[in-house]
């Protein structure tokens, strides 16, 4: 398995290591350097030719002089896979954090991935009941969706990253996921409140967990999703298993890709990204999805923090043009208390329509979603007009919306961390609400759904 | 020299070999595996190729084999209702060959190469023919006509024709210098197909969206450009166009976007029904899938095979759409491998060469005197996405300096569930002049002045919106306040379009006449009952008037909306007499 050391390092820079006159090295190659104090580095091999191998060192260029030596070991990066793999915390590169033992692998598998063919895959449908009213009613999360959380720092998007993976469940169903958890530069902190919740709920056993922390190498990064992904798409399309995978923080990850751009003085793009980083993201992105003939089902759910709450900033950009829709949660909303405070108005589920209805929700869904959504904005917009000509000068229909954006968010959006609501609950509640609002002003809710549903003719 | 090298270099895509006589754009075999490549540089003994597929474990030392061709696509019977990569390899053989997941190496036909088409000649022994002309045809599917066209670049006198039952291989026609020709040609993707000349286009391309054909409309050999931020509704948009335009054939490419999305048009695609034909959609389809983790060298070609493919059927006489979506990802394939390749950048990164290359790409449609005298067109819809929204980037700026239609979505109207979320006021279209004689001849004598009348009301509602914000609506003079109940009619019931519906998603040329006409008939009536002492209320309140606008849900409203109109007007006027 291993080859020759060699010890023809010419330069080190930032994470990369160039290497003069080696035997024919493969592109993608895993590499070991081994220290003159004997620490052992991994590393890849990102450009190979007959004069100059250039490698990049996972855990970071910190000590390695122009004496280390450098073994080619033969092989792409591969991760050992087995079901053994659930209730296990590895650390960013793969390797066992939790004190147990090495994984014994029932096959390894070439962590950066094959693309689904397109005429392969099965169109998602299966709607996820998450118990989070907002995300249930007005951006339905469906098996097999990629639904990134787009958020900022300060805010409680892991508690609801939290919540959805306790909660998440097909509706009349106790099918439950397996969580691979991907964490990538996230503080300990975090990283202890992920692990003792998932602890708390008993969710550990049925988890796999890749810690890249804060203070781990930038550059274990790149492959720690990849690691993630490799273990999803093993259990999801080998051993029938639903994986629900969560990432945090996204940010993280682009920043560990631009610093090695940088290092390897690449042309930047926006904001000094890599002109690659959409397809780097696709590359991650779409590994969720179905396929025929496999039971599995891979359901990605990353978290970014976008830089001072910037939605145009090129790393929720990017993120939106490949994920299927995005939650937003908003500052404003968390300031005024609310939890948990997502601003369902840029909010969006591009999958929703497939999954939603009389066969898989309940007939009124959609019918209610988009009067719940129009009201909302309609009251919200109407804040703005009250703060310059105020309250008085608007009409009983403008009242009574501007009164109803308080009302959803203060009853609807609001419920506790460990409130499960059902979809039923959450349409039931709906109607509650809209009742304030006069029949005639809700214009997009059918007559036939208003005759069955309204609590006026309920009774 | 000889035709075989050595890799010398790998670098993510870009592989460079030494020791091989290579020219400029010839298709190359890389490592052992044999993956598909493309010399793209030059540099004394060594050839920089992009390799078209992943190069992860392939080695300095491995071979590379010049096939000394150029990229070529496949042409002949069996491309309708075909799903490819983005070298035009079918995705159903791939799955066959690999499984669900796409791995490398694999080679496939375009199209099934055994199966046996009925050529019927058009052409005698002795006739003289030249490049492009038609020699007989070959029913491909029950809407098309696929005909056999002697290779451009051929001609002179038949020596023997064939009839009857052969596969795409076989020799149907020889000529007498010896010229064989079969039913299946080739051409580099890169090279435009010739034709004989440009007409200025004078046919609109119907869409059946209100919005496009009336206000916006795209001429048959056109070029437009989509451009919109994220969930605005840009590939909703692409494929109501493949759906619904009144194009004979169509050429979806998925270029760099998301498998799901694809997987959607696939498995709708085969259900649909044209509503021009009445058969299905798939029959008229040609559909390639180059999704976003797909190799990006493969993705800087598809454009370039979906466009080939398109002149291809243009030179049979059809009008041909060609849907890209979305040219930011063809884009940054090519800013990709331009930084691999250590280019000096322009704009953002982008390479230098960006503006010329999207240029060249949109001067590919166009209305056409096919070589054989034909009249065809290719019509060319590429969606942009720039970032955050924002259309002062490279790509955007390209595009809108070479096509002629801009129709601009709105993250604003998509987030008010305005959909199309097109926004009326900064959109255009160039063709308007042209293509006015068209509608005055097939719609109505006065359809231009009905849609001026039309944006220009949306003009003047802009322009009193900002008053509104300012001191209410009340606060208008009453007719002001129809102004804009009636420029809130247009954008409610004509502009929005319900691409989902099964009645409303396609809306009939015709009817969107019609329904522009009701809506300056309400106008009209509102005007002179509300001059004759009637108040607005009232007048904006009839009955008839919602059930005008609800009815565009109903089938046989065509038929239906002039007496509705009628009804409305009457209501109107007696509103007079109850005050």
């Amino acid at each position: 398995m291993t080859g020759k050391e060699y010890r023809t390092i010419t330069d080190v820079k930032g994470p990369l290591v160039f290497l003069n006159k080696t035997e024919p090295v493969a592109f993608g190659e895993i590499v070991t350097l081994r220290l003159s104090n004997g620490t052992i580095k991994n590393g890849q091999v990102l450009d190979t030719s007959d004069d100059l191998v250039i490698v990049q060192v996972f855990e970071g260029t910190s000590k390695i002089d122009r004496e280390a030596g450098v073994t080619f070991m033969g092989d792409v990066f591969k991760l050992p896979v087995s079901t053994d793999l659930v209730g296990r915390i590895l650390d960013g590169a793969g390797r066992p954090r939790d004190g147990g033992p090495e994984i014994v692998a029932e096959q390894k598998e070439d962590i950066i991935g094959a693309a689904i063919n397109p005429y392969s895959r099965q169109s998602p449908n299966d709607f996820i009941q998450t118990g989070v009213s907002a995300i249930d009613l007005c951006t339905s999360l469906v098996r097999g969706q990629k639904l990134p959380i787009f958020s900022a720092s300060g805010l409680p998007h892991n508690d609801i990253a939290l919540q959805i993976a306790r909660q998440a469940k097909l509706k009349d169903s106790d099918e439950e996921f397996v969580v691979v958890f991907c964490a990538m530069g996230i503080t300990a902190e975090e990283y202890n409140f992920f692990r003792s919740d998932l602890e708390r709920t008993g969710a550990l056993e049925n988890a796999v967990l890749f810690v890249n922390l804060a203070d781990d190498p930038a550059v274990e990064r790149i492959i720690t999703p990849r690691l993630a992904l490799t273990a999803a798409e093993y259990l999801a399309f080998e051993k029938d298993y639903h994986v629900l995978v969560i990432y945090t923080d996204m940010t993280n990850y682009c920043d560990a890709l631009r610093q090695i751009g940088a290092a390897r003085e690449e042309v930047p793009g926006r904001r000094g990204y890599p002109g690659y980083m959409y397809t780097d993201l696709a590359m991650l992105y779409e590994r969720a999805g179905l396929v025929k003939g496999k039971k599995g089902s891979i359901t990605q759910f990353p978290i970014l923090t976008m830089p001072g709450d910037d939605i145009t900033h090129p790393i929720p950009d990017l993120s939106g043009y490949i994920t299927e829709g995005q939650i937003v949660i908003s500052r404003e909303l968390h300031q005024q208390g609310i939890y948990p405070p997502i601003n369902v108005l840029p909010s969006l589920s591009r999958l929703m329509g497939s999954c939603i209805g009389e066969k898989t929700t309940r007939e009124d869904h959609k019918s209610v979603s988009d009067q719940m959504y129009a009201a909302y904005a309609q009251g919200r917009e109407l804040r703005g007009l009250v703060a310059i000509v105020g309250e008085d000068a608007l009409n009983e229909r403008d009242k009574q919306l501007l009164d109803f954006s308080g009302v959803f968010e203060d009853k609807f959006l609001r419920q506790t961390r460990d409130e499960d609501r059902s979809i039923e609950e959450t349409l039931d509640l709906c109607w509650t609400l809209m009742s304030s609002i006069d029949t005639k002003y809700l214009v997009r809710l059918d007559q036939k759904w208003i005759d069955k549903y309204h609590p006026d003719n309920k009774a | 020299m000889s035709n075989e090298g050595v890799i010398y270099r790998i670098s993510g895509p870009v592989v460079t070999a030494t020791g091989m006589s290579a020219a400029m754009y010839d298709v190359v075999r890389v490592g052992h595996e044999g993956l598909m490549g493309e010399v793209i540089e030059l540099h004394g003994e060594k050839a920089v190729i992009q390799v078209y597929e992943d190069t992860s474990g392939i080695r300095p030392g491995e071979p590379v084999l010049n096939t000394q061709e150029t990229l070529s696509v496949s042409l002949g019977p069996g491309l309708l209702t075909q799903i490819y990569d983005g070298i035009q390899r079918p995705l159903p053989t791939l799955e066959k060959e690999m499984g669900v997941f796409i791995t490398r190496g694999v080679d496939a036909d375009a199209f099934d190469l055994e199966k046996i088409w009925t050529f019927e000649p058009q052409v005698a022994v002795g006739d003289e023919v030249v490049g492009g002309q038609v020699i007989g045809h070959v029913q491909e599917t029950e809407t098309i006509i696929h005909k056999i066209m002697v290779p451009p670049t051929a001609n002179g006198t038949v020596k023997s024709i064939e009839s009857g039952d052969f596969n795409v291989t076989q020799t149907i026609c020889v000529l007498e210098d010896g010229t064989e020709m079969q039913m299946m040609q080739k051409w580099p993707v890169r090279t435009p197909r010739p034709f004989q000349q440009k007409y200025a286009p004078d046919t609109p391309l119907i869409t059946g969206m209100r919005i496009l054909d009336f206000l916006f409309p795209l001429a048959k050999g056109g070029a437009a450009g989509i451009p919109g931020p994220f969930g605005s509704g840009k590939t909703v948009t692409q494929q109501s166009l493949a759906k619904y335009s009144d194009a004979q054939l169509v050429v979806y490419i998925g270029c760099g976007e998301r498998g799901n999305e694809m997987t959607e048009v696939l498995d709708e695609f085969p259900h649909l029904i044209d509503p021009n034909t009445g058969k299905p959609l798939m029959e008229r389809t040609v559909m390639i899938a180059n999704t976003s983790n797909m190799p990006v060298a493969a993705r800087e070609a598809s454009v370039y095979t979906g466009i080939t493919i398109a002149e291809y059927f243009r030179d049979m006489g059809y009008d041909v759409a060609l849907m890209a979506d979305s040219t930011s990802r063809w884009a940054e394939a090519m800013r990709e491998i331009s930084s691999r390749l250590e280019e000096m950048p322009g704009e953002e990164g982008y390479p230098a060469y960006l503006s010329s290359r999207i240029a060249e790409f949109y001067e590919r449609a166009g209305r056409v005197e096919t070589l054989s005298g034909d009249d065809g067109s290719v019509t060319v819809i590429g969606a942009v996405s720039p970032p955050g929204g924002d259309i002062s980037e490279p790509v955007s700026q390209g595009t809108l300096r070479i096509v002629k239609v801009f129709w601009g979505l709105d993250a604003g109207l998509a987030r008010q569930r305005h959909f199309p979320a097109i926004n009326w006021l900064n959109s255009y279209s160039l063709y308007p002049q042209s293509l006015d004689q068209w509608f005055r001849d097939n719609i109505s004598q006065d359809f231009p002045e009905v849609r001026t009348q039309i944006s220009g009301l949306l003009q003047i509602e802009s322009e009193l919106q900002e008053i509104v914000q300012l001191v209410g609506s009340d606060a208008l003079p009453t007719d002001q306040q129809l102004t804009l109940e009636v420029a809130r009619m247009i954008r409610e019931f004509f502009l929005q379009q319900n691409g989902f519906h099964d009645v409303d998603a396609y809306c009939d040329i015709h009817l969107q006449y019609k329904m522009a006409k009701a809506i300056l008939s309400f106008q009209d009536a509102a005007k002179s009952a509300m001059a004759s002492g009637a108040q607005l209320n009232d007048v904006v309140n009839v009955p008839s008037r919602s059930d005008l606008m609800r009815g565009r849900f109903e089938k046989g409203y065509v038929d239906a909306i002039e007496s509705m109109v009628d009804t409305m007007t009457a209501e109107i006027a007696a509103t007079v007499e109850d005050n």
